[in-house]
C-alpha cells in the first residue's frame, strides 16, 4: 500500500477555512476529498465519525493550530457524498461510510482479477476472493463483506457477475 | 413686626431680581421668623452687625409704618419696627452693597403703573392658590404670545412648502396613473423634470434645498477639489474621509451627508473623472476614473506574495491607507481569485491563492 503523506495544504492556514470565492472553494475542496479518500486508504478505514473527526489529526493540524469547523467538514462530506465516495449511515449525518474506492470501483478491480485469471463461469465463495492466500497481493484482499458484496451486485446488474446466496459468486 | 406680606416667588411686572442668597435666616425682631417679601419704600434704616465667634452675620433693617393697603401677612401686628436678616453662608457684604444701592436709587418711585391698573393690582394682591393659579396663567399667556410670534414667518413657509408637496404629489400621481399609457422615454423626462424643480424623489415629501443645478454644480466642484488628493490617496477615498475633506474646505458653508451623496451620484451623469462605488460590503467610495481594479488586484497580490500572508491592519500599514480600504482592496482580490482567506479567532488574514496557482 502506498505511503501515505500529508498534501502541502494541509500545511497552508486558509485550507482549514472554507473559501467564499467559489474557484476558490472548488479547488480547495477538491484537496480536501483527496486528502480525506488518501488518508482513509491509508488508515483502511471506512467509517467516519463527525464528532470525533475535529480532533483526528485528518482535519485538525496541531502544527499550525488549524482546525476545520464542523460546517467545513459538513461541507467537504457532502461534497464526496456528491461524488458517490461517502453514504450518511444515519440522517442526522452523524456517522458516515467513506469508501476511498466506490463499490463499482471494487467490482471492476474483482472482475479484472478474474478475467486475468480466466476463471469466468466459475463460482468463488466471497472469503475465498478476499481472504485466501491467492488474492493476498490484490487490492480487495482483506476487504469488509458488506462492500465487497456492494461491489459484486454492481456486477451484477451489469450483468458481469451473480451472486449466489450470500456466500457465493459466479462470474460471466 | 407687620410690614411683610404674603406673595408667591414669581416676580410682579414691575419688580426685578437684583440679588438672590441662600443660607440666610429672618429675624422678627430678636425671633427668627419665615416671612415673604416685603416693600423696600419702607425702609428708613439698615445697619451692619459683623459676625463674631459663634455668631452669624447680621443685617438689622429698619422699616416706617406701613401703608393702609397693606396685604395680609403672617403677623397682623407686631411691636417690633426692625428685622435681621442672619447670614449663615456669608456673602452679607455683598448683599448688603446690593441692598444699599437698590434704597439708593429708589426704583419703586420710577415705576410705571402698568397698563392693566385692575388686573396687575389684582393679581399682585390675591393671595393663596388662586393667586398662583393666576400668575401660571398669565405667564402662560405670555409666552404662547411669543411663541406664536416667533412662528408667523415659518407659517408662511410652511403654507408654500405645502403648495409645494401637494404640487409634487399631483405629479407624481399623474405619472403612476399614467404609467402604462407613456414610453419609459416619457417617463424618464418626467422625472427628469421632476429632478430639476428641485424634487429627488416626488414620492416622499422629502424636498431638497435647492434645484438639480445646485448638485450638478457641486458636483463639478467637488470632482476639481478631490482629484488631487485622490490621486495622493492612492485613487480612492471613503466617502467619509472625503466628507470631513470637504467640509474641512468649506469652512462655513457646511454640505449635508445627504447633499454630499447626492452631488457624488452625479459625477457619472456629468462624466466627471471621479466615480462613486460602492463596495458589496456596503462601504462607499470615491475613486478616480483612471484607477483600474486589475492595477490594484495585481498590487495587492504581489505585496501578498511578498509577505506571504497579510491581514487589513498590515496592508493598511504598508501602503498608508485607511484600514476599511485595505479590507476592500484584499476582498477584491479574494473575489478575483488572487487571494484566499484564513478565518481564526485572531481575526482575518489573507494568502497568496495558491489553491488555483500551485
Amino acid at each position: 500500500m502506498a505511503t501515505f503523506s500529508w498534501p502541502w495544504q494541509y500545511n497552508f492556514p486558509p485550507f482549514f477555512t472554507i473559501q467564499p470565492n467559489l474557484d476558490t472553494r472548488k479547488k480547495q475542496l477538491e484537496a480536501w476529498c483527496s486528502l480525506v479518500l488518501n488518508y482513509q486508504k491509508s488508515q483502511k478505514n471506512y467509517i467516519l465519525d463527525t464528532t470525533e473527526a475535529q480532533n483526528s489529526p485528518l482535519f485538525y493540524n496541531k502544527d499550525i493550530n488549524r482546525r476545520l469547523s464542523t460546517d467545513g467538514i459538513q461541507t467537504v462530506l457532502e461534497e464526496l457524498r456528491k461524488r458517490g465516495n461517502v453514504e450518511w449511515k444515519d440522517k442526522a449525518g452523524k456517522q458516515c461510510i467513506i469508501m476511498w474506492r466506490t463499490p463499482e470501483e471494487w467490482g471492476n478491480l474483482v472482475y479484472k482479477y478474474i478475467t486475468d485469471r480466466s476463471m469466468k463461469n466459475t463460482v468463488c465463495t466471497l472469503y475465498e476472493l478476499t481472504h485466501e492466500e491467492d488474492t493476498e497481493n490484490q487490492e480487495f484482499h482483506g476487504l469488509e463483506d458488506w462492500l465487497l458484496l456492494r461491489a459484486l451486485q454492481c456486477l451484477q446488474s451489469q450483468g458481469k457477475a451473480e451472486l449466489m446466496g450470500d456466500e457465493g459468486v459466479k462470474f460471466f | 413686626m407687620d410690614r411683610f406680606e404674603w406673595v408667591d416667588f414669581s416676580l410682579q411686572p414691575e419688580e426685578s431680581n437684583v440679588i438672590s442668597q441662600t443660607g440666610v435666616a429672618l429675624y422678627d425682631g430678636p425671633a427668627k421668623s419665615r416671612v415673604l417679601a416685603v416693600p423696600l419704600s419702607l425702609v428708613v434704616l439698615t445697619e451692619e452687625q459683623p459676625s463674631g465667634f459663634a455668631k452669624s452675620a447680621k443685617i438689622a433693617v429698619h422699616f416706617q409704618k406701613a401703608n393702609s393697603g397693606k396685604a395680609p401677612g403672617p403677623v397682623a401686628s407686631s411691636q417690633h419696627d426692625y428685622i435681621r436678616l442672619s447670614f449663615r453662608n456669608s456673602g452679607e457684604v455683598e448683599f448688603y452693597r446690593f441692598f444699599m444701592e437698590q434704597l439708593r436709587e429708589r426704583r419703586w418711585e420710577k415705576i410705571v403703573p402698568p397698563a392693566d391698573p385692575v388686573s396687575g393690582v389684582g393679581a399682585r394682591n390675591r393671595p393663596g392658590i388662586m393667586g398662583i393659579e393666576r400668575s401660571i396663567q398669565h405667564k402662560q399667556r405670555n409666552m404662547d404670545m411669543n411663541i406664536s410670534q416667533s412662528f408667523k414667518d415659518l407659517r408662511m413657509l410652511m403654507e408654500k412648502a405645502k403648495e409645494m408637496v401637494q404640487l409634487s404629489k399631483t405629479i407624481s400621481t399623474k405619472i403612476r396613473e399614467k404609467q402604462g399609457d407613456i414610453t419609459e422615454d416619457e417617463t424618464v423626462k418626467f422625472k427628469s423634470y421632476l429632478l430639476s424643480m428641485g424634487i429627488a424623489d416626488p414620492v416622499t415629501r422629502e424636498t431638497h434645498g435647492s434645484g438639480d443645478k445646485y448638485f450638478t454644480e457641486l458636483a463639478r466642484q467637488l470632482a476639481a477639489v478631490l482629484e488631487k488628493p485622490l490621486q495622493e490617496c492612492g485613487g480612492i477615498m471613503t466617502l467619509s474621509d472625503v466628507y470631513c475633506r470637504v467640509n474641512r474646505a468649506r469652512g462655513m458653508e457646511l454640505l449635508s451627508p445627504e447633499d454630499l451623496l447626492n452631488a457624488c451620484e452625479m459625477f457619472e451623469f456629468l462624466k466627471l473623472p471621479v466615480r462613486l462605488k460602492t463596495f458589496d460590503s456596503g462601504v462607499m467610495v470615491l475613486q478616480l476614473l483612471s484607477h483600474s481594479e486589475e492595477e490594484v488586484v495585481k498590487q495587492t497580490q504581489i505585496l501578498l506574495e511578498d509577505k506571504e500572508s497579510l491581514t487589513a491592519e498590515e496592508l493598511a500599514q504598508q501602503l498608508g491607507l485607511s484600514v476599511i480600504l485595505a479590507k476592500e482592496r484584499l476582498l477584491l482580490t479574494e473575489k478575483m481569485s488572487k487571494a484566499c482567506r484564513d478565518e481564526t479567532v485572531e481575526g482575518l488574514r489573507f494568502y497568496p491563492n495558491y489553491f488555483v496557482t500551485k
